[in-house]
């Protein structure tokens, strides 16, 4: 057990997956974690290489231009470092490189702002990356490990984000529990350079990428739409061994938490959740029975899991850190495609505001009373304060 | 010294593309491929050299081709070369194949980043001076008083120069060539494939449809382009500067041919005002005598 950031979790889980090469450009608050990957490269103790890149766009094409010649790659940004990445995230995507790459969530400016929000990498979603949240260091480190076992599965074959909240979870140390490197390695095999859809080789020579048209490209994206599908299976089973493995408790596409029999439902992600799952403890003691489902992979969304296990809930609170303009919260517009029953939409923690236990709380009791009142399917801005308070 | 003789008759990078007839960069890229030989990978951005593959799943090129996007060519190839270093893979050859927008423009800050570290690959940018695949808007590598659609009086900026912008990188070797000497340029290609780090290559490529001169005539535009100084053959290694090709007997000025009989090749120069002219034969001249300081001469 040591003592570790979320940012560090991450570099610890990058040096147990052996990633192979590195290209990073900084940003905060993704900075920790390539520091560490490069302090351990240096010294030493990690065999990589490190691409001290001039931009996340180059640092996503050097991760593509290595995975293609059969290197593990890694890479980590936030905000705006992503989304000027963005081009090349979807020609990861598009281009199905199993690359593995850390966000650590931030708002987008303008105003400046380094605080957490979760619009940078839900702005992403069509890229075809699998999307996953953490809500723990733990969390953080063992989804690193478990992100490549699912990337490189020969069912996926798809890249794979991952985010953690700016500071709350990125720059808060907790206790953490090192994946040995033996466990890594039974759970995480080598990367299989002849399974890879892209693979240059002078040997075996494929011009990849030239032009395609469109007697051919709706088939091609079906093989990636195919591969999320089978992606779902995938992720639980990583989930699964690497429970296992670590003897943690591992969540692959949701967690649940206390659900089952709950009134009143609380849907989160992210960070929060573990203040979630207090507020939910202290309305089970005043004798509300209040649950949490927490979004742990974005895409493939779990959107049969979640109605699954808020089927029996009077109140779906969906509470988003995030925003889609002129649409919604963008967690609750896509959850409520999957409910019978219309949820509550709560738009929290916007710009890295706190989202604390009372506010879960209130939110929980607020969503019962709305759903009593027979008020459904409403969208709340959650603790607005007005500009002259 | 190569001669025509001493290219490989092996073919890498094959005829029935989708090149325009009389395009300067398919057939520099074949020529360059002689040079490089199987164990190449090229990369390949967004621009004319894209187009010119073909529909998939059909590809002109026997050696791996990795297509990116407009700005990525530098980082691209960074990333293969780190690829291949962590899989213990060597002997491979890695090679950039830009056009001047995604060279001079969009991609000038990957390929800058690259060449501070130094990255070793070979980069080679095809300059047809203009977004040609586009269909001809002006790039900052388009000369002034050249018409496109763009600048349909005529760009007023001078064409940026990139090969000094490299030189100033402190490369291991830069080198500038012309599609109408492939001899000159395969001589190039061969040095820069011996070296380690990163090498790069300015091709002049004149382009039939961008520069409006008809197709048969692209050696004799690239020729005139070199003759009458407008394009200077040089290399640079080691902080010294060599002309190479014709280029050696340019440096007086009255072996130089007057700077209108190639413009007047070109449509895209067509109707030019006199002092226009004038200006750019001026811009010639000061060209040279920046050159003559270079060389030492």
């Amino acid at each position: 057990m040591i003592i570790a950031t979320g940012n560090h979790a991450v570099s610890y889980g990058v040096r147990a997956a052996r990633a192979e090469v590195i290209a990073a450009y900084p940003i905060t608050p993704q900075t920790q974690i390539i520091e560490k990957l490069a302090e351990l490269i240096q010294s030493g103790e990690m065999r990589a290489k490190y691409i001290r890149v001039e931009s996340e766009h180059s640092a996503m094409s050097a991760c593509i231009g290595a995975e293609a010649c059969g290197a593990r790659t890694f890479t980590a940004t936030s905000s705006h470092g992503l989304a000027y990445m963005s081009e090349m995230v979807f020609w990861a995507g598009m281009g199905r490189f199993p690359i593995v790459m850390a966000v650590v969530n931030r708002t987008l400016a303008p105003p400046w702002s380094i605080w957490n929000e979760h619009t940078d990498m839900l702005a992403q979603r069509d890229s075809g990356w699998i999307m996953m949240m953490c809500g723990s260091a733990q969390e953080a480190h063992d989804t690193t490990v478990m992100a490549y076992r699912i990337a490189e599965d020969e069912r996926v074959l798809q890249p794979v984000m991952f985010g953690l909240d700016a500071f709350s979870l990125s720059h808060t140390a907790e206790n953490l529990e090192l994946i040995d490197q033996e466990v890594a390695d039974g759970f995480l095999p080598p990367l299989n350079p002849e399974s890879l859809p892209v693979y240059m080789d002078p040997d075996n020579p494929v011009t990849f990428g030239n032009l395609l048209g469109p007697d051919k490209m709706m088939e091609f994206r079906h093989l990636i739409k195919e591969a999320f599908g089978r992606a779902k299976g995938v992720i639980e089973e990583a989930a699964k061994d690497l429970s296992n493995a670590t003897g943690r408790k591992q969540h692959g596409l949701i967690e649940d938490y206390r659900s089952s029999d709950a009134e009143v439902v609380i849907l989160a992600m992210g960070a929060s959740s573990g203040d979630c799952k207090d507020a939910v403890d202290i309305l089970r003691d005043e004798g509300i029975k209040a649950g949490m489902v927490r979004v742990k992979t974005i895409r493939p969304f779990p959107g049969e899991e979640i109605a699954s296990s808020v089927r029996g809930a009077k109140a779906v609170a969906i509470v988003d850190r995030d925003y889609s303009y002129g649409f919604g919260g963008i967690i609750g517009r896509e959850a409520a495609s999957y409910l019978s029953k219309k949820p509550l939409n709560y738009i929290a923690g916007i710009g890295g505001r706190d989202i604390t236990v009372e506010d879960f709380r209130k939110i929980a009791e607020d969503a019962l009373a709305s759903a009593e009142r027979g008020e459904l399917g409403i969208e709340k801005w959650w603790g607005m304060r007005g500009f002259e308070g | 010294m190569i001669t025509l003789k001493d290219l490989p008759v092996e073919e890498y990078y094959l005829p029935g593309n989708a090149a325009c007839s009389g395009c300067a960069s398919a057939l520099s890229t074949r020529i360059a491929l002689k040079i490089l030989g199987p164990k190449t990978i090229v990369v390949i951005p967004a621009c004319c050299a894209s187009v010119i593959q073909g529909y998939y799943p059909k590809s002109p090129s026997k050696v791996p081709i990795m297509n990116t996007a407009f700005a990525a060519t530098a980082a691209t190839a960074s990333g293969i070369v780190a690829g291949l270093e962590v899989k213990g893979r060597k002997g491979i050859t890695v090679m950039g194949w830009a056009g001047d927008g995604g060279t001079a423009d969009i991609g000038i800050q990957a390929l800058s980043g690259a060449a501070e570290r130094n990255e070793d690959f070979i980069y080679i940018c095809y300059d047809n001076e203009a977004y040609m695949n586009t269909g001809t808007q002006s790039s900052s590598a388009t000369p002034r008083g050249a018409k496109t659609t763009t600048a349909v009086m005529g760009k007023g900026e001078r064409k940026k120069d990139v090969p000094e912008i490299m030189i100033a990188h402190d490369l291991p070797y830069v080198a500038t060539a012309c599609a109408a000497y492939p001899l000159d340029f395969a001589e190039k290609v061969s040095k820069a494939m011996k070296l380690k780090g990163l090498k790069y290559i300015h091709l002049l490529s004149p382009c039939p449809p961008g520069w409006r001169f008809p197709t048969e005539k692209m050696v004799e535009v690239g020729k005139a382009a070199v003759m009458t100084g407008a394009w200077i053959l040089y290399e640079w290694e080691g902080g010294k500067y060599t002309l190479t090709g014709p280029s050696k007997g340019l440096i007086d000025k009255a072996k130089r041919r007057p700077l209108k009989e190639y413009l007047a090749m070109q449509g895209r120069f067509s109707k030019i005002p006199e002092a226009e002219v004038e200006a750019l034969q001026r811009d010639v001249d000061s060209k040279w005598e920046a050159m003559k300081k270079k060389l030492g001469a």
